[in-house]
């Protein structure tokens, strides 16, 4: 076995530039397919910490009915236990109350459809980002009487600046309708321009005596201490309300967290099964150029399942060289614009409609640079199943004779 | 006693497709232990035919090859390779040895095969490499080497696992006059004085002169066989 494996290896380097050729494209495929998948699990990853740190955050507790039809008279019910039981919880980090309606936004330029909701901007503040993403004043803190906070496109809808005046419509518990002017305190701007364009945040306690709902709540949004900690979380909390977590209130994020290996998987199955075709044919190239010397070693009793195996190690040895160091040039890319990004600002707008950031930091599990290179490998294997039956097929009397 | 024996060997090129080629008509041969022989004949009269039966790469349509009392037409794939390993040495017209070990794990290469000690392997590759001249060459790759020198490290590896018998197809086609002279001095000496075996196919009158046996083929049949006093 030591020979076959010292024959295998110096024969690899035999035809330096052959091979170097095969080793670079098995680098280049790698180092391609990781990096894309990096980028791909880097924006999927950034979509889904934007979504919980804006909207969702990790629990959602709802009155049964109330997601169906926003009914404002679908509140929690005992709310105040509830909360007395998260208070004690190790891992809530956060949660906050909240007031949620449908309404109309409207100035002299236009009205628009918004989801108000009413809050209380300290606990807010601790479960969304929406405070830290201010582009214009401040976060309902400064204005005594009736402020609001919108997102940017809304605002520029509406050509609202801060201090402008903003007249909100909805109905109260009555089904009234009610319209009350709010000022504009602060204007914020997310990653996901769709959330800016429909959502806007006033004191709860300007909202609720105004429906006549003060001390209710439609929703209470928790936040834990970890991602990992929120079916634990959602399974302490035993009431008749709705519990759902962030998967199950936004069950496109779930899915596409769920499913982005399965395509990461295939994306790269392709990427080695081009590669493979690349292997099969140098490997056969360098069987027929030895045809002569396969020969030899078939005349003079080599068992043909060690050719085979000689054949076999040789395609393996290209690929444990190529496989780490497609690696690991991966992993120092994926690495270094982890940390500094990569700028998509060009295709920003389209990456914000789809809540995405435009600077995209790449990010990949570490077990898929292991289970690659094992697929490397694998594949390496497969492509080298046709060259190695090629040289079993030889007819000895004639290989060496062969010019 | 003989080592090869061959009753009515027949083989046929190409059957059953219109362009048939009797290649061995009935060849009936014996050669004894010890002989240098050298058969001969043209292009197409069956030598190189005769060697890979005699050598078990191939088979007859018909007929029988005995080596060393045994029937090796009769004996399964794996055991004839492995009673290839074991028996018989080859040379090639091209030398074929491996480009990318030297001329010492060359002629080692089939004693490892046959999982012999190392301590054997160098002992037995020292006392061959000294035989045929080349000790000082010992770990120059066949690219660093003349093409005399690759035929005799090529000898060498054939005579490591001390087989029955060589069997040399054409092995000075490629080579100059020194370096055939050189590589004849050296099969003959081994021939004398270890009692080696060589069988040669080939068209060279340098070869031919030396060999103590010659037999003559034409269209698959002996139609000479001459003992030479040299």
């Amino acid at each position: 076995m030591k020979t076959l494996v010292t024959i295998a290896w110096r024969n690899v380097w035999r035809n330096k530039l052959r091979s170097g050729i095969v080793i670079a494209s098995i680098v280049v495929g790698i180092l391609a397919g990781l990096f894309i998948m990096a980028v791909t699990a880097g924006l999927n990853d950034q979509r889904l910490k934007s979504s919980i740190d804006t909207y969702l955050s990790h629990i959602q507790i709802h009155h049964p009915g109330f997601l169906e039809d926003f009914d404002k008279k679908d509140t929690i019910t005992g709310a105040k236990t509830i909360l007395n039981k998260i208070d004690t919880m190790q891992h809530v980090q956060a949660y906050s109350k909240r007031l949620v309606l449908q309404g109309m936004a409207s100035t002299a330029h236009g009205n628009y459809g918004v989801k108000i909701m009413g809050i209380f901007q300290n606990e807010e503040k601790e479960v969304t980002d929406i405070s830290k993403k201010l582009v214009q004043g401040t976060y309902l803190n400064k204005l005594k009487r009736n402020p609001i906070v919108l997102g940017e496109k809304l605002a520029n809808k509406l050509n609202a600046k801060v201090n402008s005046k903003v007249v909100l419509n909805f109905q109260d518990a009555s089904n009234n309708t009610i319209a009350t002017s709010f000022r504009v305190e602060g204007i914020f701007k997310t990653v996901n321009s769709s959330f800016d364009e429909a959502n806007v945040f006033v004191k709860y306690n300007d909202l609720a005596p105004l429906i006549d709902l003060s001390g209710k709540f439609h929703e209470i949004a928790i936040r834990c201490t970890n991602v990992n900690e929120t079916i634990p979380v959602k399974t302490q909390i035993s009431t008749n309300n709705l519990v759902e977590t962030w998967d199950e209130l936004s069950p496109e994020l779930g899915y596409t967290q769920k499913t982005m290996n399965n395509f990461l998987y295939i994306f790269m199955g392709i990427i080695l099964l081009a590669l493979t075709f690349g292997i099969v044919n140098t490997m056969l190239m360098a069987v027929l150029e030895r045809k002569r010397e396969l020969g030899m070693l078939l005349s003079v009793g080599m068992d043909r399942r060690k050719v085979f195996a000689m054949i076999m190690l040789e395609t393996l040895f290209l690929a444990l060289v190529a496989a780490p160091l497609g690696v690991l040039l991966s992993l120092w890319g994926i690495e270094y614009f982890g940390i500094h990004g990569i700028d998509l600002s060009s295709v920003g707008k389209g990456l914000e409609s789809f809540g995405m950031a435009s600077r995209v930091y790449t990010k990949l599990p570490a077990v898929l640079y292991v289970n690659i290179t094992l697929m490397t490998l694998v594949v390496a294997l497969i492509a080298a199943v046709v060259p190695a039956r090629r040289a079993l097929k030889m007819n000895p009397a004639e290989a060496v004779k062969a010019i | 006693m003989n080592v090869i024996k061959t009753e009515n060997l027949r083989k046929v090129y190409n059957e059953g497709k219109g362009n048939e080629v009797l290649a061995l008509n009935g060849l009936s041969l014996t050669i004894d232990k010890g002989e240098f022989t050298a058969i001969v004949g043209p292009s197409g009269s069956g030598k190189s035919t005769l060697l890979n039966i005699i050598g078990g790469l191939d088979k007859p349509h018909s007929g029988n090859v005995f080596v060393d009392q045994v029937d090796i037409i009769a004996l399964e794939e794996n055991e004839r390779i492995n009673f290839r390993l074991r028996n018989i040495g080859f040379v090639f017209q091209a030398y074929n040895l491996i480009p990318v070990l030297n001329a010492k794990e060359n002629v080692g290469f089939i004693m490892l095969l046959q999982h012999e000690p190392k301590e054997a392997i160098n002992e037995r590759v020292d006392e061959l490499l000294t035989s045929v001249g080349l000790e000082n060459q010992a770990l120059k790759r066949p690219n660093e080497m003349s093409g005399g020198q690759q035929q005799r490290i090529a000898v060498a590896r054939a005579l490591a696992s001390r087989p029955k018998f060589v069997l040399a197809d054409e092995p000075t086609a490629n080579l100059d006059s020194k370096s055939t002279a050189a590589l004849l001095d050296i099969m003959e000496q081994l021939n004398e004085k270890e009692g080696i075996t060589f069988i040669f196919s080939t068209h060279d009158q340098r070869v031919i002169d030396r060999a103590r046996r010659v037999v003559t083929m034409e269209d698959g049949t002996i139609i000479a066989d001459i003992l030479q006093a040299n």
